[in-house]
């Protein structure tokens, strides 16, 4: 016998179901007056550095069906780079960016809307410089497991090719459903469940 | 060299433990219906965390409302309360090492104790509570404790199988320190028979994975001629220590 590792086992993972925007933007779905706001529907001020963009999407099931049930959390770094995290330590993120957004999708079109920033480039392990991306979190009915996975951005090509995360992508036809197309301020980055275009999702 | 690393005190800023997938549930599960279209079906990509899985959003106390743990009052008319069996729930979220994960945002939904939700999309004949707005949230202590006071809600049918009912629940969304550790999952209730015949309980194999989201009644904290209480400890990714791992220049 040998000494227990006496590790615990991280609480298995549950459906969001039809309901999470009672939870967590409940003023989405009228139920006013609990918090004064919905938490992470506003991402910049006046005083955040960086250029400003929009990211549209949905995230659409396997029959082309957009989600209108869905939530979408996004995390991301500042305009430098930084994270405003304590777990960051190479320096100071920027005071006017959280970096974190939340978004209940549009009621009838299930869109999904982040006003913010482009994000600087954040050091991999190696301290190699991985392309400006977004992190997504993505829960709702039907969906077991939150899903993980990045966006990246259309007009980064250089720096999207020596990114080590998309280099780790087997199958090449498969980068482009984490890169989303520019047009003027806005990106549009529709997330695919399934099929042809299945996004690739992480386990990370 | 990050001294707070090694002292154990401040942040840290290791990558998390592999998630064990086989714990959690598939995506693809059919008898629960609304996954097969829902249901990735290619492998995922594996990847060690970065710094942008490592970090994650912090949430002040200063968010919160007198009221936000406490269901019974906070969506009802002033002098009235929630309708149904009065309980506290209250627990820690730790990681996989044992460790308390303090300050960090613990939000929780539930139907009422008829088994109703107010929601537009609610198509159960059980009554909606006036009194009962089904949401609350609150932030862990420095040693990861949290509490809330809410009404036990009602197991409630719903369209899958001609004749599935869900066990009484609480859904809880819980923050860590990074964004990896993000996690949704729902607590049963002990004792409660509907928990094993339930089809989104059954999207999890193990199960002792099920006996770890199902809450035990405590009777010591229980307040007499008051409230029951129910003990629900949440548990999230550990992380490992950055000691011996490669750093980045400088750091
Ligand atoms: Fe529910």
């Amino acid at each position: 016998m040998v000494q227990p590792l006496n590790r615990l086992k991280e609480s298995a993972s549950q459906t969001a179901g039809p309901y999470v925007h009672i939870g967590l933007t409940p003023n989405f779905c009228e139920i006013g007056g609990v918090y004064p706001e919905d938490l992470g529907t506003k991402m910049v001020n006046d005083k955040t550095k960086g250029e400003r963009i929009t990211v549209i999407g949905r995230v659409i099931d396997g029959t082309g069906t957009p989600l209108k049930d869905a939530l979408i959390e996004i995390w991301q770094a500042d305009a430098d780079g930084l994270h405003n995290s304590p777990s960051e330590t190479r320096g100071t993120a920027d005071p006017n960016f959280v970096g974190w957004g939340r978004s209940p999708g549009n009621m009838d079109t299930g869109e999904f809307v982040f006003e913010t920033i482009k994000p600087g480039r954040v050091p991999f392990k190696d301290g190699r410089l991985m392309a400006p991306h977004i992190s997504f979190w993505i829960v709702a009915r039907g969906i077991n497991i939150g899903l993980n996975t990045r966006m990246y951005f259309g007009d980064e090509e250089k720096a999207n090719e020596e990114d080590p995360i998309l280099a780790r992508i087997e199958h090449r036809v498969r980068v482009p459903t984490l890169i989303a197309p520019r047009d003027g301020n806005t990106y549009r980055f529709d997330i695919h469940l399934q099929g042809e275009k299945e996004t690739v999702f992480f386990d990370s | 060299m990050n001294h707070a690393n090694m002292t154990n005190k401040g942040p840290e800023t290791g990558a998390f433990f592999q998630r064990d997938r086989e714990w959690h549930p598939q995506a693809f599960t059919p008898w629960y219906k609304t996954s097969v279209t829902r249901s990735p079906q290619r492998a995922l990509l594996s990847m060690d965390n970065t710094l942008s899985e490592i970090t994650g959003p912090t949430f002040g106390h200063n968010i919160l409302g007198e009221h936000d743990n406490d269901l019974l009052i906070n969506f009802a008319k002033p002098g009235e309360t929630a309708i149904g069996p009065r309980i506290i729930v209250y627990g820690r979220v730790l990681d996989e090492r044992g460790m308390p994960v303090p300050n960090v945002l613990v939000e929780f939904w539930q139907a009422n104790a008829g088994g109703r939700y107010r929601h537009k999309k609610e198509g159960y004949v059980a009554a909606l509570d006036p009194n009962f707005g089904g949401c609350g949230r609150t932030i862990t202590d420095e040693n990861g404790f949290y509490n809330f006071r809410t009404i036990q809600p009602g197991p409630y049918p719903w369209p899958n199988g001609v004749n599935d009912w869900r066990p009484a629940h609480i859904h809880f969304s819980v923050f860590g320190h990074g964004f990896a550790q993000r996690l949704i999952t729902q607590m049963y209730f002990e004792g409660d028979p509907m928990i094993d015949l339930c089809p989104i309980v059954k999207t999890i194999n193990d199960p002792e994975a099920i006996r770890g989201l199902t809450a035990a009644l405590d009777m010591q904290a229980t307040i007499p001629m008051d409230s029951r209480a129910y003990k629900f400890d949440i548990v999230l990714r550990g992380r490992r220590s950055t000691l011996f791992e490669n750093r980045l220049e400088g750091n």
